[in-house]
């Protein structure tokens, strides 16, 4: 499990998915263009200050609202190798876990946080550790099931190896039944 | 099985198990899908990498442009193309074209696509609407609607749930819209994150289906997953006559929540003690009583949205703007949410009534309320709004204002160029009968209008 460690953009909570990419930029679905605006309603700045792996550090809710998966591809186009915040919105949560944009829930992670500290994550051992106040703090573990779609990829190359194992199915045991795997996780 | 709420029944039945539990992550069978031109286009980019030819069921895709329609560059009319084209390749017969459709949530109620007992999947996060015919429906991005477009399941986490009592009769002037923006001022935009929201109590038998669809639309202003009404007779009186104008009966299950169902919290509201609420910049839970709220001026006044642009909401609006105009300092624009709604309100005369209030009507879209088109807002602007989000840079520049109202407290305010509550127009407030005709006290809640949990098929289905 990696090691990411960064200058953080940090902001406070309720960053609602129009600020970080407003809909008039909706008609463009690519990550580098998208990028070219992001954080653009809360941060003008921040598209001229962001380097790649740098982190943004935010409060609870972050990604509230609308649902476009756009405002996690400008945050990954953008280079940010990871956003930490107090809680995420829901449908944020699985934008961001579907395209591969690496995201840790981490309560109490503002104290103290300005723009430009040194953060480090460290994915494996479920620690945030903000280097410039010499703070430390836990992060929530992702459900078992969701670290599997992370695992593999994200959801499409999950889906791609689920559909796989399907025709395994269809193939190799009853060649005529469609395929009907159940898929159930208890 | 007893001691489960009508979302975990719902849920239940699609995982293909009798019982389950909040918390548990389930793959659950999608009834129908939806995506617009801005989720959609990404979604059929994902889907096209998987590989996978055909969409798992074309009779269960919906595919609606609403947000930049008509579209307002090349860039839109691209990807009006692509969902089109998708739709044409695919067979995906429920492509509803302009001039045929509208705004997705309002739509496929409408449509009668939206039943009951279904698990509704909406790439756009106010998908919750559709909980309002007792549907488990939820917002989500463009790549997890590409793998329920392959496989026709989607995994998903049982939310708890959480139970809001509504009681006493909804005084003068106040709508679904009221008690939705005074729920979230209590729980917080935050308040109901990963949960259900359960809507029951006696007070809802006052609500219309029309109302109704705004309360649960707005479950993700309060961070919620869905938002459900457990069918009752006002529900399945919406859903035949829906069934009856379109010809498309497909089966349903009305389900209810067991006396004994476990939620994680409950909230009682006494909605005879509440009055038109305003969510003032920039979070829709900073809601408050109109008539305490500042009478700050206003530069546009938009009645619209997949939240308050339906018949009732129009009929409210042109109920206090008719033989008014708006302020000559305001525009006032008017977007009806369907084009059946549209074509009813041209009828009824209440397109003519905004007209000649001033207003500007347009065809069905989303349009301003996303600030895509339609009415964006410039530097410092102030807008009162109908719609369901006044965040920054919501509806145009970042330094505008949004305030959130219902339909009737926007037209007072478009005739008086400021924050005003209908009553300060001396205009009598419209006579509210229970929506459930016939209805026992008591009515809305529980176990539905059949009694026990049944099974209902159309004739055509």
């Amino acid at each position: 499990m990696s090691v990411l460690e960064g200058t953080a953009h940090v902001y406070g909570p309720n960053v609602d998915t129009d600020v970080i990419i407003p809909a008039r930029y909706l008609t463009s679905t690519e990550a580098e263009e998208l990028a070219q605006h992001c954080m653009e309603g809360i941060d003008p700045e921040f598209v001229s200050r962001v380097r790649p792996g740098d982190l943004i550090v935010a409060g609870r809710n972050f990604g509230s609202g609308s649902s476009r998966e756009h405002a996690a591809l400008a945050i990954k186009g953008s280079g940010v190798a990871c956003v930490v915040a107090e809680s995420f919105a829901r449908i944020f949560f699985r934008n961001a876990i579907n395209v591969g944009l690496p995201i840790v829930e981490c309560p109490g992670v503002t104290e103290g946080a300005q723009t430009g500290d040194r953060f480090r994550v460290d994915l494996g051992a479920g620690s945030v550790e903000n280097v410039t106040k010499g703070r430390t703090f836990r992060a929530t573990p992702l459900p078992p099931f969701v670290q599997e779609i992370l695992d593999a990829g994200g959801l499409m190359p999950w889906v791609a190896r689920q559909l796989a194992r399907e025709r395994e199915v269809r193939v190799g045991v009853a060649p005529e039944e469609p395929a009907q795997a159940d898929w159930r996780l208890d | 099985m007893s001691g489960l709420t009508i979302t975990e029944k719902i849920l239940a039945r699609a995982a293909g198990a009798d019982v389950v539990r909040p918390g548990e992550i389930v793959m659950a069978r999608v009834d129908l899908a939806m995506g617009n031109d801005v989720t959609a286009p990404v979604a059929i980019a994902r889907f096209r990498e998987l590989g996978v030819e055909r969409v798992w069921d074309p009779s269960k895709v919906a595919l609606v442009p609403s947000h930049f329609v008509p579209a307002k560059d090349i860039a839109s009319a691209r990807l009006g193309m692509t969902m089109r084209e998708f739709a044409r390749e695919q067979g995906i017969e429920h492509y509803f074209e302009l001039g045929r459709g509208g705004i997705e949530h309002i739509l496929l109620p409408e449509q009668a696509l939206a039943l009951p007992g279904m698990v509704i999947i909406g790439a756009d996060s106010h998908s919750c609407t559709y909980g309002a015919v007792g549907a488990f429906s939820t917002g989500v991005g463009s790549t997890d609607l590409a793998a329920v477009l392959a496989t026709g399941k989607i995994w998903l986490r049982v939310p708890d749930s959480v139970k809001f009592v509504y009681e006493g009769r909804p005084g003068p002037w106040v709508v679904g819209k009221d008690l939705i923006l005074h729920v979230i001022s209590q729980v917080g935009d935050d308040g109901c994150a990963y949960q259900a929201m359960e809507h029951t109590g006696p007070a809802l038998r006052y609500l219309s289906m029309d109302s109704r669809f705004t309360l649960t639309n707005m479950a993700i202003e309060a961070g919620a997953k869905s938002g459900i009404i457990p069918p009752d007779e006002v529900t399945l009186a919406y859903v035949r006559s829906r069934q009856e104008a379109t010809g498309r009966h497909l089966p349903f299950d009305v389900l209810a929540s067991d006396p004994d169902a476990h939620y994680a919290a409950e909230h009682v509201i006494d909605v005879s003690a509440l009055e038109p609420q305003v969510s003032l910049p920039s979070l829709p839970s900073l809601a408050q009583p109109v008539s305490t709220a500042e009478r700050v001026r206003v530069d546009q006044v938009f009645i619209g949205s997949c939240t308050n642009a339906k018949l009732e909401d129009l009929r409210m609006a042109a109920h206090v703007l008719r033989g008014r105009r708006a302020d000559p300092r305001v525009r006032l624009m008017v977007i009806p949410a369907t084009q059946e709604i549209w074509l009813r309100a041209n009828e009824e005369g209440l397109l003519q009534v905004f007209a000649e209030a001033g207003a500007t009507v347009s065809t069905p879209t989303c349009g301003a309320c996303l600030g895509g088109h339609m009415g964006v807002l410039g530097p410092g602007e102030v807008c009162v709004s109908t719609s369901n989000r006044n965040y920054v840079g919501r509806m145009g520049h970042p330094s505008a204002r949004v305030y959130l109202v219902n339909p009737a407290v926007a037209a007072a305010t478009a005739v008086l160029g400021r924050l005003a509550h209908p009553d300060e127009l001396g205009v009598e407030p419209p006579v509210l009968e229970p929506a459930a005709v016939g209805a026992s006290e008591g009515g809305a809640q529980g176990d539905g209008a059949g009694g026990a949990d049944a099974r209902t098929g159309g004739g055509g289905a």
